[in-house]
């Protein structure tokens, strides 16, 4: 058990310098960052004279450990946009307004999903279940910055009774929590219901429905509680996606969080920023990861075992 | 199709796929799901392929007298433009029409590349096992940990933007999850009696792997291949969204949604028609994956 996690905490800190390693790559070996991160109109001697100040003029290897040592001690250089301010600092600042769009992302999206999942298994190819499937695969199917556009069409120029963007009140997480949420809501649709499904079919509910039990228990005390393991692997993969991948979203709304934080800092060329918000995406994600499958040992013991 | 394959002689394995597509085809006619995706999906590779001689317009074609025309329907609008037209004066039905040879062309070579990639991954790291299933497995959780789009956004930020470096990056920014799956397929074919017997006689992995092990990976892969198409279209019309995909000068669902974006509440038809013609590509696409699944292989719902 000890083992278990101790070889997954290894396998996530090589995952992380692994992302370092890619970050590294995209933004030093593609292209001189001096010549980029200067105007072009630079002279020969400014392009030298930054590559001596970043160190860009010793050996690639050396460069990395110098970047890893940096990282491992949340330094990541100076924004080159916001001279002075740290790059981390940037992201840590943008952080809030990202996590408070997927908590409320996901206390819409995860309970629909539940119940539109169920309902579908339950009553399988009624015409609720294909509503239900039909509605799933729009959700799926729509691009997200389209719904967004469309959403911002409606309720702020047309009806004008949410705000289109920006960061403030809480009528400005609206229209954004339901242009994300739509896509999770409609691929948790889709996995509760297969899910739920197979759990109903097994020999455990029959003997339920056999002593006789009402079939509200059956579901709610026997079926959805062997649900938890799938449900705790879709939150898991859900809040891993909503802390880096909120990227479209954020941006169409101009919503101030870590994903837009990244498109600008591509942008504008701003590459310490960038680097700083992909290591913190990544350290998010793998250590939710992490959890996640710490938790199945406490939810399964069958994982235990292995 | 494992049957036919595992008997190999001539005769009955021919008419084995004889039946094979006629199963296929019975049950393509239980779901309706499925026939509407397929004809839908045919009309836009129609429309791709034919582009040129169905679009009544030039699709680059700039006429400043007809800006912002509303579609036929409404008033002010004309039989000339059906759609209407953009704030340039060009018209809309033709940029969709053509628009949909970027995003058919986008989605299927992407898919091919990180198919190709992917599969080649998995099957060395599935057959080899050892330390190169642990580094190649590793890669896929690393790029796993690196968002999609962003890593797409950062390299093409880097690279420039541009349809070939599009296609490229979506290619080798989606290997991870052929990947995995062909390796866990490799892994349960792995010791099955034919390979078992194959290597007996002397075959070489080569052999092995190319005749034994890869046509009993590829269900899935078809099945994944299939959804990767929707998503690298939605993948190209958001970087395009973004500025930072396919030319200017090129017309496509992503540039449209971005130009019309500025009009959003004074010329709806600017934005409107472009994503609905993704939706409908991207629905039907979803539909025959669905349907494929189901088909190839129940157990793989989670895929």
């Amino acid at each position: 058990m000890l083992t278990y996690i101790i070889d997954r905490v290894m396998q996530s800190v090589v995952v992380i310098l692994g992302v370092l390693l890619l970050v590294f790559f995209i933004v030093n070996l593609t292209g001189d960052p001096v010549r980029i991160m200067l105007p072009p109109e630079a002279s020969q001697e400014d392009v030298e004279r930054l590559r001596v100040q970043m160190g860009l003029d010793r050996p690639l290897p050396e460069q990395f450990v110098r970047f890893l040592a940096g990282a491992a001690r949340g330094d990541f250089g100076e924004s080159l946009r916001y001279r002075g301010q740290p790059a981390l600092k940037q992201v840590i600042q943008r952080f809030p307004a990202t996590l408070t769009l997927a908590a409320v992302t996901l206390a819409w999206s995860l309970p629909a999903a539940l119940i539109l999942g169920t309902i579908a298994a339950l009553r399988h190819n009624s015409i609720l279940d294909n509503l239900a499937m039909l509605t799933a695969l729009l959700g799926q199917s729509l691009p997200s910055f389209w719904l967004g556009l469309i959403l911002i069409l409606i309720f702020a120029e047309q009806l004008n009774i949410l705000p289109s963007s920006g960061y403030g009140g809480p009528w400005h997480v609206l229209l954004p929590a339901f242009t994300l949420g739509a896509f999770f809501t409609a691929r948790n649709t889709r996995l509760v219901r297969s899910g739920m499904r197979e759990v109903l079919e097994q020999e455990y509910i029959r003997t339920a429905r056999a002593k006789g039990l009402g079939e509200r228990i059956v579901v709610i005390r026997h079926a959805l509680k062997n649900m938890a393991i799938p449900v705790v692997t879709i939150v898991g993969l859900d809040i891993g996606q909503l802390l880096g991948g909120a990227v479209v979203t954020e941006t169409v709304f101009a919503w101030p969080g870590i994903g837009r934080l990244a498109i600008d800092s591509i942008l504008n060329r701003d590459f310490p920023v960038l680097e700083a918000d992909v290591f913190f995406i990544a350290v998010a994600f793998v250590g939710i990861n992490l959890t996640i499958d710490i938790l199945y040992t406490w939810l399964d013991p069958r994982v235990r075992v292995r | 199709m494992e049957v036919a394959e595992s008997t190999g002689e001539a005769g009955p394995a021919k008419s084995l796929e004889r039946s094979e597509w006629r199963r296929a085809l019975l049950s393509l006619r239980k779901s309706r799901a499925a026939v509407v995706g397929l004809i839908v999906l045919g009309c836009v590779v129609g429309l791709a392929i034919f582009a040129d001689w169905i679009s009544p317009h030039n699709p680059n074609e700039q006429v400043l007298e007809q800006r912002l025309m509303p579609p036929a329907w409404l008033e002010g609008g004309s039989r000339q433009h059906l759609l209407g037209t953009d704030h340039l004066g060009r018209d809309i039905l033709s940029r969709v029409i053509f628009g949909s040879r970027i995003s058919l062309t986008v989605g299927i070579l992407a898919v091919i590349i990180s198919g190709l990639l992917g599969v080649g991954a998995g099957l060395m790291a599935g057959f080899y096992g050892r330390r190169l299933d642990v580094t190649i497995m590793r890669f896929v959780d690393i790029q796993l940990a690196f968002p999609f789009i962003l890593l797409a956004l950062a390299v093409i930020g880097v690279l420039g933007p541009g349809l070939r470096n599009v296609i490229l990056v979506l290619g080798v920014a989606g290997w991870m999850v052929y990947a995995r799956v062909v390796r866990a397929q490799v892994l349960s074919v792995r010791e099955r009696e034919f390979v078992e017997a194959a290597r007996a006689v002397g075959a070489s992995d080569l052999r092995i792997i190319r005749w034994h092990v890869l046509p009993n990976t590829l269900a899935p892969v078809i099945i994944v291949g299939t959804f990767a198409v929707a998503t690298c279209i939605i993948t190209e019309a958001s970087l395009t969204f973004f500025g930072l995909g396919v030319e200017a000068t090129i017309p496509t669902w992503g540039s449209m949604l971005s130009d019309g974006r500025a009009y959003m509440g004074t010329a709806w038809w600017l934005t409107t028609f472009p994503g609905l013609a993704m939706m409908l590509t991207v629905l039907s696409i979803n539909l025959i994956g669905d349907w494929l699944r189901e088909y190839i292989d129940p157990r793989m719902r989670q895929l």
